[in-house]
């Protein structure tokens, strides 16, 4: 391992280490068959599988998207009626946001903070895997219902009175409600996991200050999450009591108010897209520092950065609600608010260009993404400086401005950066090198595919689109810019699909990568692609920013036993070694759990008698997942 | 066990598609003014629609059935949502009475209303007193309660079966 | 072909927002009223600011991508200090001058919006919208209740004075919009609200609902008509009035048929005994230039299709069908034809 020694090992060492990552590989194993993929305690296969379960959602969100764009291609279209059209673009926002965009963010950071700060596995083993289930539950309920014509169809914030009880008659809503509280508790879990192990669980030297930039945007939008999240649990858990058992939260005949509901979801709504986005940019700190050959620019004004975009992503959340005539002097405030936080995201993209400019740059597919993302983003926030201004958003608020506007920072600023990251750690993940050319092209298709699309929607808004409408008149004016997005359209799905291509060419037929083929500089790249199950023979140590890029060998954690699972806890400060742990290893009560709650939450769509059967259901597979075990101080296998 | 889930999902599908289905329109008659027949069985096409059921109930406060009946508690017309009915609660006979009407008061809507509009209607009344499905009952109102919602309906009221006596 | 290809990419939009501009489709760019005047204004400040900051970006992105080395030196961990200032000089720089723009359009923002505020005369036209499913309930207020004036779907306002719009729901969220002549409000119940608007000159602005409210959403549109101010004053004189219940002739038995079928259930035309509220007021229905919340024009053809099949052309629509026989249904059309 190169941040173990300079030379060959003596062969004394090299048996050494051959034993003890065979009882490390004992130790750590998963058991086998179905019942070890049940029951995985590694972060690395629920990771991927959370990766893949959310691409998944992704394109089944896209096929709704290419619905929509089929449907407003033409005037006064009769391919989709109004009922329809209605679940299609409620299930393409809560799907994209809830099933896709937040969990795909939180997998990546699951799979990749333990390698990058040098530990074994996450803090909470078993708890990662009931996020899993959970969230696989969630998006289950949801699409068995659009299937079912109960898929929700009040858009994917859902205001009230609409989707109250008066006007949203079934249980469509009442779908949408238990959706978040899956999708929640999945995004909770993760982001505890990430917390806990990101300042607890850091290889000794690896100081704060000394963490990669991606390793601090998953704790920053861990803490977003633990921060927002809440509020959308409070305001589905109203919503749903009042269209099951009468309360009056929301109606205003009887003390309640409709605008509770924008302020308590928007609170959620504003740092949720945040916590999409922060993670992006950690990932493209990450390419951009591999393919400039050099760290990223300014790494304690980076950090300072995330932290000020963070905090003020909880001060934005009005700027939502500019139409619905709040005092002129508060408006204001959210107008300064969101344009400050500008700032912060501005010295981002100038630290990425100054990095490039003083670098020695080498463009590779992924760096392609992450360049693409610097453009569009830099777009997509400008459209977001006009919006912040109250006058502007007046006119342009719920038209196909906002569309434009918010597509191109989701899009742009935060799924280039992904599927730039997935290009870059591919290689770490399966062991193979993907296609070069299929990259490229990918990039370029979807890059023209993505502003045919949605620049003209800019236009369209102005001419007075408004969103969420299933067709449009013949003499309106917006005929030609939704051909020309429908056409977009097209190109982008075919980018997707090169893309896809592109995965499924390097799983069969990419060449065979090293540890580090990008030559990359944090501590994943120091360990074999895919990693062992327990990630490093030996945890490593550091003393600088850049492990791998450093000219002198750094000494390894020795003496912690091997034939259990031990990890090495530390200060989360300075990352001094503090103590040992042992981690659980596979088990079937997270299952068991998430299909306790699962039962509660669903039967409760229907009776309130749900929420009992499902506490009574929980105590029980709770009880049975923190019961002592016998021998849990002996080198024993949890079953 | 694939059987199993199968088998659930079928069933599944027929509960929830005709509960959440909205039929927004129905065949008109050729011509002339709405025409009423003679409801034929005892059930109601629009009782296990959870939209028709809604829209009955903004019906119902549309075409000022609160004028008599207020919002099921009665008036100058019977309460609707106790267990006395009558002329029977069962579909056909709550929609003869909306046609035809009934003595003391009870107007004849027959030609004014829409055929589709009188069956939801019908449906509505019924909710009210707890004889339609818990899961498509119409919660409450977004107005000043006055009443329970038709969801809170308690299930240890008596479920009338058959007509009262006729007058 | 590099550098064709960044041209195309940055020129294209700047073209296309160039040529849309000119052909005047956009209404909230092409302003007709000093209210919506304010917000363009604003906006082609933020434009052009937008405009230099994307090109100066891309421009600094193409160069140093243009001018890199293909470097076969590995990655290091040092750097050259005067290159290392040059960054942060740069970078500094950019930060301080973005924080300056957008301190300018901060204060011009909030400029605008009191501007927008303040706006408003002595004694403004007041009408209230209330926002329904799928429709808009105008009433124009005056003191004396016998001089209101209740209509769907159609404001008429005199050019150069300033109108209060008072918005209300009676359902779920709606929001008010005319593009032309000023940004939008939330018609939301249990709260109300209002903007004052003026129009500059004459013509019809056309305006919707820019709230998801139901199915039918997309078809909630309502028209402005700005008037010279006489022209103004004959039309709401004329929709003072009360329709007459004709004596004689088709209209007469369409009259009847109004009064004895569905119709008179939800609609009010006053001068007859027909005083439903649930539906748009048709006393004078005729003088209207659209139907159904500006989804279809004005025409007996029309009307009739929309009383036989109204979800045939707004599925979802709250009006149900009806039938009737050809005889009834001319004769009706007779009647409404009628009420202008």
């Amino acid at each position: 391992m190169p941040v173990r020694r300079v030379g060959a090992p003596t062969t004394g060492e090299a048996a050494r280490e051959a034993l003890d990552r065979a009882a490390l590989a004992r130790a750590w194993a998963t058991p086998p068959g179905w019942l070890g993929w049940l029951t995985s305690a590694n972060h690395k296969s629920v990771a991927l599988r959370y990766i893949v379960t959310a691409f998944g959602f992704f394109a089944l969100g896209g096929v709704l998207a290419a619905l929509m764009r089929l449907q407003l291609a033409h005037p006064e279209s009769r391919l989709i009626g109004p009922d329809l059209y209605n679940q299609i673009f409620t299930m393409h926002g809560s799907t994209m946001m809830f099933l896709f965009a937040v969990p795909v963010m939180e997998a990546m950071g699951i799979y990749l903070v333990p390698l990058m700060i040098g530990t074994r596995n996450v803090a909470f083993p078993r708890m990662n895997n009931f996020g899993y289930w959970i969230y696989l539950a969630g998006g289950l309920m949801l699409w068995t219902s659009f299937v079912l014509n109960i898929g929700p169809d009040t858009g994917w914030f859902a205001y009230v009175p609409l989707s109250g009880p008066a006007y949203a008659p079934g249980k469509r809503v009442d779908i949408w409600a238990q959706l978040i509280t899956f999708t929640e508790v999945a995004a909770l879990v993760a982001a505890v996991e990430i917390v806990v192990t990101t300042l607890k669980m850091r290889c000794p030297g690896m100081s704060l200050n000394r963490m990669p930039l991606l390793v601090w945007a998953m704790l920053i939008t861990a803490f977003m999450v633990i921060f927002a999240m809440p509020a959308i649990m409070a305001a589905s858990t109203m919503l749903a009591m009042d269209r099951l058992v009468d309360t009056h939260f929301f109606n205003p005949a009887e003390g309640g108010d409709a605008l509770l509901w924008q302020h308590l979801f928007w609170f959620f709504g504003h740092p949720e897209v945040y916590i999409i986005f922060i993670p992006a940019t950690g990932f493209v700190s990450m390419i951009v520092s591999t393919f400039a050959r050099r760290q990223i620019f300014g790494y304690p004004a980076m950090v300072l950065a995330l932290i000020a975009t963070g905090f003020l992503g909880f001060s934005l959340w009005v700027h939502h609600m500019f139409a619905t005539g709040l005092p002129m002097l508060g408006e204001s405030f959210f107008t300064a608010a969101s344009m400050m936080i500008a700032i912060p995201s501005g010295l981002q993209v100038f630290c990425w260009l100054a990095t490039l400019r003083g670098g020695r740059v080498v463009v590779r597919a992924p760096l392609l993404f992450a360049l693409g993302f610097i453009a569009l983003f830099v777009l997509g926030g400008l459209t977001g400086v006009m919006l912040a201004a109250v006058p502007f958003d007046l006119q342009a608020h719920d038209t196909y401005f906002v569309v434009a506007h918010f597509h191109y920072v989701l899009i742009g600023g935060a799924l280039f950066p992904l599927l730039g990251a997935i290009l870059f750690w591919l290689p770490k993940m399966c062991g193979r090198l993907p296609n070069e050319r299929l990259g490229r092209w990918s990039f370029w298709v979807l890059f023209v595919g993505f502003n045919v699309t949605f620049f003209p929607m800019h236009l369209l808004g102005l001419g007075g689109m408004p969103r969420r409408v299933y067709t449009y008149a013949t003499d309106a004016g917006f005929a030609t810019g939704n051909a020309a997005a429908s056409v977009g359209a097209v190109i982008l799905t075919a980018g997707v699909l090169l893309f896809a291509a592109n995965i499924a060419w390097t799983l069969r037929r990419g060449a065979p990568a090293g540890d580090n083929p990008w030559g990359g500089e944090t501590l994943e790249w120091a360990t074999s692609s895919p990693p062992p199950i327990y990630n490093f023979a030996y945890l490593p140590t550091v003393d600088g920013q850049a492990p791998l890029w450093s000219p002198h060998e750094r000494p390894v954690v020795t003496g912690l036993r091997t034939d259990v699972r031990e990890i090495l806890i530390t200060d989360a400060i300075d990352a001094t070694p503090d103590h040992r742990q042992r981690l659980d290893g596979a088990s079937i009560w997270p299952l068991l759990t998430a299909m306790a709650g699962t039962a509660g939450i669903v039967t409760a769509l229907f009776t309130p008698w749900g929420v009992t059967i499902g506490a009574l259901l929980l105590l029980v597979t709770l009880t049975g997942w923190f019961w002592p075990r016998a021998g849990h101080d002996h080198a024993e296998q949890a079953p | 066990m694939r059987a199993v889930a199968i088998l659930a999902c079928a069933a599944l599908a027929l509960v929830a598609c005709q509960r959440e289905q909205r039929r927004f329109s129905e065949v008109a008659p050729a011509s002339g003014r709405p025409t009423h027949p003679t409801p034929q069985a005892q059930a109601n096409p629009a009782e296990g629609n959870a939209w028709a059921v809604a829209q009955g109930k903004q019906l119902y406060r549309a075409y000022n059935c609160n004028g008599c009946h207020a919002n099921g508690g009665g008036g100058m017309g019977p309460a609707l949502m106790d267990a006395t009915w009558l002329y029977g609660s069962a579909p056909d006979e709550v929609y003869t009475s909306i046609v035809q009407g009934r003595p003391n008061g009870m107007p004849a809507f027959g030609g004014r209303i829409p055929d589709q509009q009188v069956w939801q209607l019908v449906a509505y009344v019924r909710s009210m007193s707890g004889q339609v499905r818990v899961d498509i009952r119409p919660t409450r109102d977004d107005h000043m309660q006055v009443k329970e919602s038709e969801q809170a309906r308690r299930h240890d009221l008596p479920k009338p079966t058959a007509p009262g006596p006729s007058r | 072909m590099r550098a064709c290809v960044v041209a195309i990419r940055r020129l294209a939009p700047i073209v296309v927002v160039a040529c849309a501009a000119c052909s005047g489709r956009m209404p909230a760019l092409d302003p007709s009223g000093p209210q919506a005047a304010r917000i363009a204004t604003w906006w082609w400040i933020a434009f052009w600011v937008s405009v230099v900051v994307l090109a100066l970006v891309l421009a600094f992105l193409l160069h140093t991508l243009a001018r890199r080395r293909i470097a076969a030196a590995p990655a290091s961990a040092t750097h050259d200090p005067r290159v290392e200032r040059r960054l942060v000089i740069g970078v500094s720089a950019a930060v301080g001058l973005s924080a300056v723009t957008l301190l300018v359009l901060l204060v011009s923002s909030i400029a605008t919006g009191r501007a927008l505020h303040d706006f408003g005369g002595a004694d403004p036209l007041t009408v209230q919208v209330t926002g329904r499913q799928w429709w808009w309930d105008v009433e124009y207020w005056d003191p004396v209740p016998s001089q209101r004036v209740r209509t769907a779907n159609e404001i008429h306002i005199p050019v150069g004075r300033p109108v209060l719009v008072k918005t209300r729901s009676s359902d779920v969220i709606h929001s008010f919009w005319v593009p032309g002549l000023h940004g939008k409000k939330d018609n939301i119940p249990g709260h109300g609200s209002s903007l004052v608007l003026q129009a500059d000159r004459a013509g019809t602005f056309a305006g919707r609902c820019a709230e998801f409210c139901g199915v039918q959403h997309a078809h909630m549109q309502l028209l402005v008509i700005a008037e010279p101010p006489e022209v103004f004053e004959a039309w709401l004189q004329g929709q003072r009035t009360s329709a007459k219940a004709p004596t004689e002739g088709p209209a007469r038995r369409g009259f009847e048929v109004f009064m004895s079928g569905p119709c008179a259930l939800c609609h009010t035309v006053l001068g007859t005994p027909a005083g439903g509220r649930t539906g748009p007021d048709l006393t004078h229905l005729a003088s209207r230039r659209t139907l159904a919340a500006g989804t279809v024009p004005n025409t007996p053809g029309h009307l009739a299709g929309w009383i036989i099949d109204p979800q045939g052309v707004k599925p979802g629509a709250q009006m149900p069908a009806n039938s009737f026989d050809a005889d009834d249904l001319s004769a009706l059309l007779a009647f409404l034809g009628g009420l202008s």
